[in-house]
């Protein structure tokens, strides 16, 4: 069955969500990759929206973190104090962010490309990209993969990964034992190396090769034990396709 | 406390916290007063040019667009609004030329609708100015400071990056773990909006669903516009006061004021409207088109009700609220690739 990138992404992103877990999850990919987690294998994955929406039964794509859909039949509609608070306070494992630019460090840019008071691109900024990064468990960023965005130096660090390497979060004052757990794109999967920090490649999608990774990544990249993705499956695409996005409005057509 | 680091964005609507003590003794009735209004009303009295102001709700979702259509009619200039997740109200503001610098958790974007070309083009252009950055909790939080009568509120967010350093809060050495910790100032905004679904007309108010930061953003503002779906029987409110998420004693108006979310959702009520979103967001790829959209929405009518006449009435309203009880597909002309 063929596929188009997007839906490539949303399977494997889906597939890094664990169940009986809670997750902070953004606009649009993320979105999805979760409800078909759901779905699937996580039919007990606690979502979380930063308006306050919690454990939503999802019945369409929310258009907004902050709409109606995001607590569908929840059980709680809260605040964003709350649910900013609740991951102060260590309930929330997972983060899930987007992002137009990220460092080897898993540093993220959502704010500006070029300079900040005379930007060439102005981008939304934070919104709760900086409090996911800072105080989720753990990170999963997903975003497109080449060398205008996976880069050697961020124009502006919007939401911490490791900062500047090893026990750079610690210093910096962040709760301890988060930071950023994988990134996902449409060439492969990435981790961090658990000694420097530095993002390393572990896995890599059909038909991608390692150098195909490498030549799309402006800084150097630590090579894992690299395995392949399996294709998205016939019954993930179905679900995508019929169940979650049938009108194509984040996956295409 | 040693200050470890200070950001360099620009403080906006601080306060000493006694000043503050002071304006909501001598400003903040606690009687119940009937305080309905016309919306003209509301924004003659309670606005002004330079002000610093939040809207309610979500940036699309629980919108007053009846206090933003009404400050765009009556010229409100140089404005600087809290972009707490502000999206289609900031970007409708910056058209209509009433907000000129934003202090900027999240805005120029239209979330799954993709960025925001008039917001974006103001921006990048030197239009508009952003005075500071933010994130979602830390504003959150700033006005909890405000709604608490505290200078500051601490947090375990922005450390580490450009988001702090272009931000107006400091980082101390926290007395009790001796680790960095950042302090955020207090917000207390000169007016808010806030939609809400029903309230009594002295103000006592529910709101149906998430409340996003507006229980807080209510305490913290100096001045309060309630526009409601419904004014309600006291009744209905006291018959449940734990329903009551923003009282009387903290509003300064109350506008009745039907469907004022759309085109934004309206939890419960209507979905937003992506037909009128995508009009608005192809014409605003021009200031031209920014223009047309103003005369035709704005200024072309007298009120809101003529406003809803002409975004298509019941009909258009009866199909919204079938789209929020998900008994219609959703037409959203912006996700059409290829257009």
């Amino acid at each position: 069955m063929s596929y188009n990138t997007t839906e490539l992404m949303a399977c494997v992103s889906s597939r890094a969500l664990e169940d009986r877990k809670s997750i902070f999850v953004g606009t649009g990919l993320p979105i999805i990759a979760t409800m078909l987690a759901q779905k699937l294998h996580a039919p007990d994955l606690l979502v979380v929206f930063e308006a306050g929406g919690i454990g939503p039964k999802l019945p369409t794509i929310p258009i907004s973190v902050g709409d109606s859909r995001t607590f569908h039949k929840a059980v709680m509609a809260a605040s964003m104090d709350y649910v900013m608070g609740m991951a102060q306070a260590g309930l929330v494992d997972y983060g899930f962010l987007g992002a137009a630019q990220i460092d080897k460090y898993g540093n993220l840019n959502t704010t500006v490309i070029g300079d900040h008071d005379s930007p060439k691109v102005r981008l939304p900024g934070s919104g709760g990209a900086n409090d996911l990064g800072s105080l989720c468990h753990k990170t999963i960023t997903l975003m497109r993969h080449d060398k205008i965005r996976f880069v050697n130096k961020l124009d502006y660090l919007t939401t911490p990964g490791y900062l500047t390497g090893p026990e750079a979060r610690e210093a910096a004052g962040l709760p301890s034992e988060t930071g950023p757990h994988r990134v996902i794109s449409q060439l492969g999967v990435m981790g961090f190396d658990e000694e420097s920090k530095e993002m390393k490649l572990l896995q890599v999608h059909p038909g991608v090769t390692v150098d195909d990774v490498i030549e799309n990544t402006g800084f150097e990249m630590l090579i894992g034990n690299v395995k392949e993705t399996e294709p998205p499956t016939e019954e993930e695409l179905r679900i995508l396709r019929e169940e979650i996005d049938p009108s194509g409005i984040v996956l295409g057509k | 406390m040693k200050v470890l680091a200070e950001g360099q964005g620009e403080l906006c609507a601080w306060m000493h916290p006694d000043e503050a003590r002071r304006w909501m003794r001598d400003n903040k009735t606690r009687a119940l007063v009937d305080k309905q209004v016309t919306i003209k009303e509301a924004v003659e009295r309670y606005t002004k040019d330079g002000d610093y102001f939040a809207m309610g709700g979500f940036g699309h979702i629980r919108l007053s667009m009846n206090g933003i259509y009404e400050m765009i009619r009556q010229k409100r200039r140089n404005l600087v609004m809290a972009g707490k997740t502000s999206v289609h109200d900031v970007d409708i503001l910056i058209g209509g030329g009433v907000v000129d610098r934003i202090d900027c958790a999240y805005a120029h974007g239209h979330e799954l609708r993709g960025l925001s070309p008039s917001g974006r083009r103001a921006t990048e252009s030197g239009r508009v100015k952003i005075v500071a950055e933010l994130s979602n909790a830390a504003f959150q939080w700033r006005f909890r400071a405000a709604a608490m009568g505290l200078p500051w509120y601490p947090a375990r967010v922005m450390m580490g990056t450009d988001t702090f350093k272009y931000s107006s809060a400091k980082i101390v050495e926290d007395p009790f773990t001796g680790l960095p910790i950042t302090l955020l100032p207090a917000c207390y905004p000169d007016f808010a909006f806030i939609h809400v679904h029903r309230c009594d007309k002295y103000g006592n108010c529910q709101i149906d669903g998430t409340t996003m930061e507006d229980v807080e953003l209510a305490r913290a503002a100096k001045r309060l516009i309630i526009t409601t779906e419904e004014i309600v029987d006291d009744e209905v409110i006291t018959s449940e006061p734990g329903r009551t998420v923003i009282p009387h004693f903290i509003v300064d108006a109350v506008v009745e004021s039907h469907y004022a979310s759309h085109p934004g959702n309206m939890p419960g009520l209507y979905y937003s409207d992506e037909v009128h979103m995508a009009e608005w967001l192809s014409l605003s790829r021009t200031d031209e088109g920014v223009q047309e959209y103003m005369d035709k929405y704005v200024f072309g009518v007298n009120d809101f009700e003529e406003y809803l006449e002409l975004v298509g009435g019941e009909e258009r309203i009866d199909y919204l609220a079938k789209l929020e009880r998900l008994e219609v597909p959703l037409d959203a002309p912006w996700a059409r690739r290829g257009e």
